[in-house]
C-alpha cells in the first residue's frame, strides 16, 4: 500500500456536434438571444501594428470542406504580449487576442480581421516567431485539434522558431505556413488546413 | 521574468481517440499522423478572460433568456450545479462557461436540426455563466429530450448538455458533454462510447442532487467539470536558461 495521490483526472472531451453555433455562435444557428456573442473582435479598435485578414477552409479525409467547423484563435498583440496577468506587458485597451469564428455553411470558408502578432520569447530564452494559436472543434473531431499559424514572410524568425524546428519533416513544417497576399490594399494571409491525408497539417499535443 | 507555471500533460488515453470507427464522423475527421508533443510556452499557458462585462445574469437560466414575458418552455425543469476544478483539486475561479442542449422533445433551435420534434418557442437551448470565486456555477434550463441522429440506421443520443469551459490557460480549452443519472442510451450511444474508459465516461454523467432541488418546483443534477492542472512553482527556474 502507498499514499494516494488524490489528483483528479481531467473530464474527457466529446466532439461540438454540428450544433455548435446554438451555445457559442447563436446567430449562425439561426437566433438571437445574447446581447453581445463573444469572440468576433480580436484586437479592438486601439491595436497598434499591421491590420491583416486572415482566411482559410478546412479539408477532410476524403478533400472535401469540413462546412461545420469552429475555431478560436489565440494571438499576441503586435509588441508581443498575450493579454493575461502572467504575461509580462501591458496590451492596447481593447485588445482580446482571442476570436472565434465559424466557416460558411455553403462553402466551408472561414476568416478574421486581426493584427498580425509579434514574436513571442518561448521557453529557455528563445524567441519565437509570430504565430497565432489556433483550436478547431466540428462534429467527428472528439478533442479540439491544436496547431499554429505561422506567417510566410517571417522567414528568418520562422527558421529560427522553436516550435517549428520541433518538426523533423521540412514538408510537414510548411503547412503551418499562411501564405500573403494582398487584396484592395488590405493583406491577406491564406491558411487552410487539412485534418486528414497526404499534406495533414500538424497538430499539437500541447 | 520566467516562464508561468506548465500544465500536466494531458492524459489521451482517458480522452477519445481521433479515430473511433463506431462514430462514423470521425473516420475522415481523424490526423493520421501523431500530435507533435510541446512543452508548454506562454502561449500555451495564457488564454482569453472574461468578466461581468461580457455576459448578462439571465444568460444562465435557459428557462427565462429566450421565453416570451410570462411564458416558459415545455419540460422538467433543472437545475445544473456544480464546480469547475483543476486535477489539484482546486477551484477555476471567474471562467467561462458555456452551454447548448436540445428542447425537452430533442429539437435543436438550428438551422439545420431538422428533426419532426417541433421547436419550442420559448426555449433558445444555449446559456453561459462566469464561475464564482470557489469555481461555483449553476444553469437553469428544462431536461432536454434524446434524439436520432444518422449514424448507424438507429442511434439516439442519451440526452445532454453540451459544454464549453476555457480555464486560464488556452491548454485548458475543453468542450464535452454532460449526461443524466439513470439514463439508458447511455450505454449504447457511440458518441459516449468514443471514450474508451467506463470511469471517464461516469465523470460526465450527473447524479440526481436531492439536497439542491428546489421542492415543488426544479429538480436538480450535480456537474463538477474538471481542466487540466498546473505544475507547482517549486522548480519554475530551471525551466529557463538551460
Ligand atoms: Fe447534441
Amino acid at each position: 500500500m502507498t499514499q494516494k495521490l488524490n489528483y483528479l483526472k481531467e473530464s474527457p472531451s466529446q466532439t461540438a456536434g454540428p450544433y455548435v453555433h446554438i451555445g457559442l455562435a447563436p446567430g449562425a444557428a439561426g437566433f438571437d438571444i445574447y446581447r453581445e456573442e463573444l469572440g468576433w473582435d480580436i484586437a479592438g479598435p486601439n491595436a497598434k501594428g499591421e491590420p491583416i485578414r486572415v482566411e482559410g477552409i478546412v479539408i477532410d479525409g476524403t478533400g472535401s470542406p469540413i462546412k461545420d467547423v469552429l475555431l478560436e484563435a489565440w494571438q499576441a498583440n503586435s509588441a508581443g504580449v498575450y493579454p493575461h496577468p502572467e504575461h509580462p506587458g501591458e496590451v492596447e485597451e481593447g485588445f482580446r487576442g482571442w476570436g472565434r469564428v465559424i466557416t460558411d455553411f455553403a462553402t466551408g470558408e472561414w476568416g478574421f480581421d486581426t493584427v498580425k502578432p509579434g514574436p513571442v520569447m518561448g521557453r529557455n530564452g528563445r524567441m519565437m516567431a509570430p504565430h497565432i494559436n489556433l483550436w478547431i472543434v466540428a462534429r467527428g473531431i472528439n478533442v479540439g485539434l491544436n496547431t499554429r499559424l505561422y506567417f510566410e514572410d517571417e522567414t528568418e524568425a520562422n527558421a529560427a522558431d522553436p516550435v517549428l524546428n520541433l518538426i523533423e519533416w521540412e514538408r510537414r513544417r510548411a503547412t503551418l505556413i499562411a501564405k500573403r497576399s494582398e487584396r484592395d490594399g488590405q493583406t491577406v494571409y491564406r491558411f487552410d488546413l487539412k485534418i486528414q491525408g497526404e499534406d495533414e497539417t500538424v497538430f499539437f499535443d500541447i | 521574468m520566467s516562464t508561468p507555471a506548465e500544465f500536466y500533460q494531458r492524459d489521451r488515453l482517458w480522452h477519445p481517440p481521433a479515430y473511433a470507427k463506431d462514430y462514423k464522423t470521425s473516420v475522415t475527421r481523424s490526423p493520421q499522423y501523431a500530435l507533435i508533443s510541446l512543452q508548454n510556452s506562454a502561449s500555451e499557458i495564457t488564454g482569453p478572460t472574461f468578466g461581468h462585462r461580457d455576459i448578462d445574469p439571465i444568460d444562465n437560466d435557459l428557462i427565462s433568456n429566450y421565453a416570451a414575458p410570462g411564458q416558459s418552455p415545455i419540460g422538467e425543469r433543472i437545475i445544473v450545479h456544480g464546480r469547475v476544478l483543476d486535477e489539484n483539486a482546486r477551484p477555476v475561479p471567474n471562467t467561462l462557461v458555456e452551454v447548448w442542449q436540445a428542447n425537452a422533445g430533442g429539437r435543436y433551435r438550428h438551422k439545420k436540426d431538422t428533426y419532426l420534434a417541433p421547436i419550442d418557442p420559448n426555449f433558445g437551448g444555449c446559456g453561459r455563466t462566469l464561475t464564482d470565486e470557489n469555481g461555483y456555477y449553476y444553469f437553469r434550463t428544462v431536461k432536454p429530450g434524446a434524439y436520432p441522429w444518422r449514424n448507424w440506421v438507429n442511434d439516439w443520443r442519451p440526452a445532454h448538455i453540451h459544454v464549453s469551459v476555457f480555464g486560464s490557460g488556452f491548454a485548458q480549452r475543453l468542450i464535452t458533454q454532460m449526461y443524466f443519472e439513470g439514463d439508458p442510451l447511455i450505454e449504447t450511444c457511440p458518441i459516449v462510447n468514443t471514450i474508451p474508459d467506463k470511469a471517464a465516461i461516469g465523470q460526465l454523467v450527473a447524479a440526481l442532487d436531492r439536497n439542491a432541488t428546489i421542492p415543488l418546483d426544479t429538480i436538480a443534477y450535480k456537474f463538477d467539470i474538471v481542466l487540466r492542472g498546473r505544475r507547482s512553482t517549486l522548480f519554475e527556474n530551471r525551466l529557463e536558461g538551460n
